[in-house]
């Protein structure tokens, strides 16, 4: 088989800054009187996948759309692919490839004929479709259901095929908001082996959002965001770095107590995260032993492990991703019934 | 999907100088919308076939049971009428019209449908114009209702209509403006609606009351007051009276006497086919125009 790279653009070194495909400065979105996105600044270079990590409600989904050109901002500037999202938003959507946090393929069709009709409407030249549609359905792996109707389609097909249909017109950069919420962790996983082998291949730019830690990993970098804005940015080590040493998670059957004394007698902040605590330390070996010796109560568990993106995310904010949604779907729903009241 | 790991082969990529995209004119997406919705079409014959049924249950067991009750012309008031004219010959054209108006509304459903399954996004995002979304979901409907009253005419024979090369080729096209007047008004109502129930409901309370007013089923004439004015307010009215007087004139029939069965009649004016054509033509017009304001202002 003959693959059929998706971009024309070979990958340009990372470091060069001046190369940036997405320029976001002081952005805000309001809907009525709440603010879902509070002064954004970002930038992301050509070949990065970007991650916009953060809990459901934090204004992930705003921004993507603001950038998508499918919103417009209350303020602020954003640049995509060198063009004015307020200014130009026909030229951005041209130059962007979209999958949508929601099934967006008409199931009555067949996969070719999905792509078939999104390369007549982003322009894709005559000569060139049956071609890219062969290569996009390759890169996804579905070229022996190209002509199977997409109602007969796995969820993990169907995003599968998303993806290929938002790199079928070449754009100089991929938007993916939760592109694998509803999939189960494996189908999860093989959509990330195809996202990681279209930006291998091709150098596309990738920039997604999710409140998955694990996939946040995948990104080159990251951007952890809360409340509507940027408490975090830097690769998923750097971010790491921030909690230094090790995480010790013990779990006593007096955790309040336990915290106490560890404070106390131990010197370190725990915090509390459902039925554990959990202690940032620099050596988490010898802090064990430690740990043990100081507290009174009887120890269930204790678990040392290295520094993860959620670790991160609860120093950032105090609390957990967990946690976080749910407040954070309240305040969207109140945001959305506000916006809408007003319409 | 599969269980275990999907085994990814990564070949080589061969790298291709890509062109620059070429944009997209408002005549190849309004082509694009279209297209799509007449392939979906094509795919679900069973619903054509189907469709077909409540069209032939009218002329079959209404059209018959009418015709037996009415006995031959005189009761439609039809002087100068051959005996042999009957009741079935009259309501023909007006099942054709009936068809098209069914099949029109409901392929205008596809927006609401498009919404649900979310593929109007894939639509609304891309970068054509939305006038060029609104104007091919009106004539992707279009061809569909108009198909849809073409299929009808195969059953002229078993009603005792004589079609004609000539009678043929007039009602097509008019078949087909009738049809794309009514997917505009469809779709400026669909583009608004957000739900299924919504426009099932919407459509049901105007498209029966579209119907019997139409003149499809007995003749605009000597109605009562309020009626006469509802029937003039119904646009299916001026797609019904030229399709009839095509068929029932291109059957032989004195064209005089047809004129008068038919012609939608406003006082003592008599509204001749082109005008007919004109109040359809001006009512798409009018209903392309809100069809696409909605879409251009929807996110």
């Amino acid at each position: 088989m003959t693959a059929v790279a998706l971009s024309d653009r070979p990958r340009p070194p990372a470091e060069d800054t001046r190369d940036l495909v997405i320029e976001v400065t002081g952005l805000v979105k309001r809907y009525g009187t709440v603010e879902a996105v509070r002064g954004i600044d970002l930038a992301v270079r050509r070949g990065e996948i970007f991650g916009f990590l953060g809990p459901n409600g934090a204004g992930k989904s705003t921004t993507i759309s603001v950038l998508c050109t499918l919103l417009k901002p209350t303020s602020g500037t954003a640049r995509v692919a060198g063009l004015d999202v307020s200014r130009d938003p026909d030229g951005v959507r041209s130059r962007i490839g979209l999958v949508f946090q929601d099934p967006s393929l008409d199931i009555q069709l067949t996969a070719r004929e999905n792509l078939h009709f999104h390369a007549m409407v982003y322009g894709v030249p005559r000569a060139q479709r049956g071609e890219r549609i062969v290569a996009a359905l390759a890169t996804v792996d579905l070229s022996d259901r190209a002509d199977s109707l997409v109602t007969t389609f796995s969820g993990g097909m169907k995003r599968r095929l998303e993806i290929a249909r938002g790199i079928l017109h070449a754009p100089e950069v991929l938007f993916l908001d939760e592109p694998t919420s509803g999939l189960d962790p494996q189908t999860r996983a093989n959509a990330w082996e195809h996202l990681g082998r279209i930006r291998d291949t091709t150098g596309l730019t990738i920039f997604m959002t999710t409140h998955y830690m694990e996939e946040a990993e995948f990104c080159d970098r990251i951007a952890i965001i809360d409340h509507g804005t940027i408490v975090a940015l830097g690769t998923p080590d750097e971010l790491k770095a921030q909690v230094g040493g090790d995480i010790v998670v013990v779990s006593t059957v007096d955790d309040t107590l336990a915290a106490d004394e560890i404070a106390r007698k131990l010197g370190v902040t725990a915090v509390r995260d459902g039925d554990t605590l959990r202690v940032e330390v620099q050596d988490g070996a010898q802090f064990v032993p430690q740990l043990i010796t100081a507290l009174s109560m009887p120890v269930k568990t204790v678990t040392v492990r290295r520094p993860s993106l959620d670790d991160v995310f609860l120093k950032l904010t105090g609390r957990a991703i967990r946690a976080a949604e749910g407040e954070g779907r309240m305040g969207m729903m109140r945001a959305m019934a506000g916006a809408r009241g007003r319409r | 999907m599969t269980a275990g790991t999907t085994v990814i082969t990564t070949a080589p990529p061969a790298v291709v100088t890509m062109p620059p995209r070429v944009s997209v004119s408002m005549a190849q997406a309004v082509y694009i919308i279209w297209y799509r919705d007449v392939i979906r079409f094509w795919r679900d014959r069973v619903r054509l076939v189907m469709s077909l049924a409540q069209p032939i249950l009218y002329l079959a067991i209404f059209g018959v049971g009418l015709s037996s009750t009415l006995g031959r012309s005189g009761s439609l008031g039809g002087a100068g009428l051959p005996a042999s004219f009957s009741y079935i010959q009259f309501m023909y054209p007006g099942v054709l019209g009936m068809a098209v108006l069914f099949t029109a509304i409901f392929s205008a459903m596809s927006v609401v449908w498009d919404r649900e399954f979310g593929f109007l996004r894939e639509i609304l995002v891309a970068p054509i114009s939305r006038s060029a979304v609104a104007l091919g979901k009106a004539l992707g409907g279009a061809t569909q209702a108009a198909l849809q009253g073409v299929v009808m005419l195969v059953f002229a024979p078993f009603v005792g209509v004589h079609l004609t090369v000539v009678s043929v080729v007039e009602v097509i096209p008019l078949l087909f403006l009738l049809a794309f007047a009514l997917t505009s008004f469809g779709v400026a109502i669909s583009a608004r609606l957000k739900t299924m129930q919504g426009f099932q409901m919407v459509m049901n309370f105007l498209m029966m009351p579209m119907f019997f007013l139409s003149g499809a089923l007995f003749p605009l004439r000597g109605l009562p007051g309020w009626m006469t004015v509802l029937t003039r307010f119904d646009p299916v009215a001026y797609g019904i009276a030229p399709v009839r007087s095509a068929i029932l004139g291109g059957a032989g029939l004195p064209q005089a006497a047809v004129d008068r069965l038919t012609s939608v009649t406003i006082g003592s004016y008599i509204v001749p086919v082109g005008v007919d054509v004109g109040v359809l033509a001006a009512f798409s017009a009018a209903m392309l125009a809100i069809a696409m304001r909605s879409f251009r202002h929807r996110d």
